[in-house]
């Protein structure tokens, strides 16, 4: 099943995504969704930027990291960019294997990882104009706990 | 030449996205950087930020690395996507 990576600005089905990542006997898949959330109240939307080419590139060493750790069928992950609203998905990460433990993991890892390796910048938007989003140190604190 | 690609807040505060130099003036990361430091504001203030990130033909650069013809960089500050 392997590894597979989208950087879109579409939206994605996260069921469909799932669908594709049963069969070869896995016993369990394992996904997440993450959404754009306001953090303060003014924050109507954000623009994502990210850098393409290293962007995937960075994404697929991320998962196949993943997969030299745990005994993984697939690993898949969906980035978007550009302008999304706040509540708006934004980032789908799943792993399929044999047993839920090494599919819990997986996911896990990938998506604290992707945090804070692969290259795409948040900007806020509001009736306040735009801010960038700056990094933050629990990010880096639960990547670096792998 | 070396591409030269600059990111999100970095891209904004230079107010380019990139620029290309020849690489007889780059050797190195380092020499690019300082070579790019050396243009004065805003280059010297936001080229010298201690959390911004070096990457060398899409990989993050840890510490100096040798550079040739053909060879992109990219400045960026740290990343929030996810």
């Amino acid at each position: 099943m392997g590894i597979r990576v989208q950087v879109q600005a579409q939206d994605f089905d996260p069921l469909q995504l799932q669908r594709a990542l049963e069969g070869d006997d896995a016993g369990a898949v394992v996904t997440f969704t993450g959404y754009v959330k306001a953090g303060a109240a003014a924050v109507t939307a954000i623009e994502l930027e990210h850098y393409p080419g290293m962007t995937e590139r960075s994404i697929e060493a991320i998962a196949r990291e993943a997969t030299a750790r745990w005994q993984l069928k697939g690993v898949s992950v969906v980035h978007r960019i550009g302008r999304l609203a706040c509540g708006a998905q934004i980032v789908w990460v799943g792993a399929s294997a044999t047993h839920r433990g090494e599919a819990f993991a997986g996911c896990e890892f990938v998506m604290d990882y992707l945090k804070t390796r692969a290259p795409f910048w948040k900007k806020e938007l509001g009736a306040f104009g735009e801010q960038w989003v700056e990094a933050r140190d629990a990010d880096h604190e639960r990547a670096g706990r792998w | 030449m070396i591409q030269v690609r600059f990111f999100a807040r970095v891209r904004e505060a230079l107010g380019t996205d990139g620029l290309q130099l020849d690489a007889s003036d780059a050797p190195d990361l380092d020499t690019l950087q300082a070579a790019l430091l050396a243009r004065g504001e805003p280059w010297a203030t936001v080229l010298a930020e201690p959390n911004l990130l070096r990457a060398v033909n899409h990989e993050v650069a840890y510490g100096n690395v040798p550079l040739a013809a053909g060879d992109e960089v990219a400045f960026y500050p740290p990343v929030t996507g996810g």
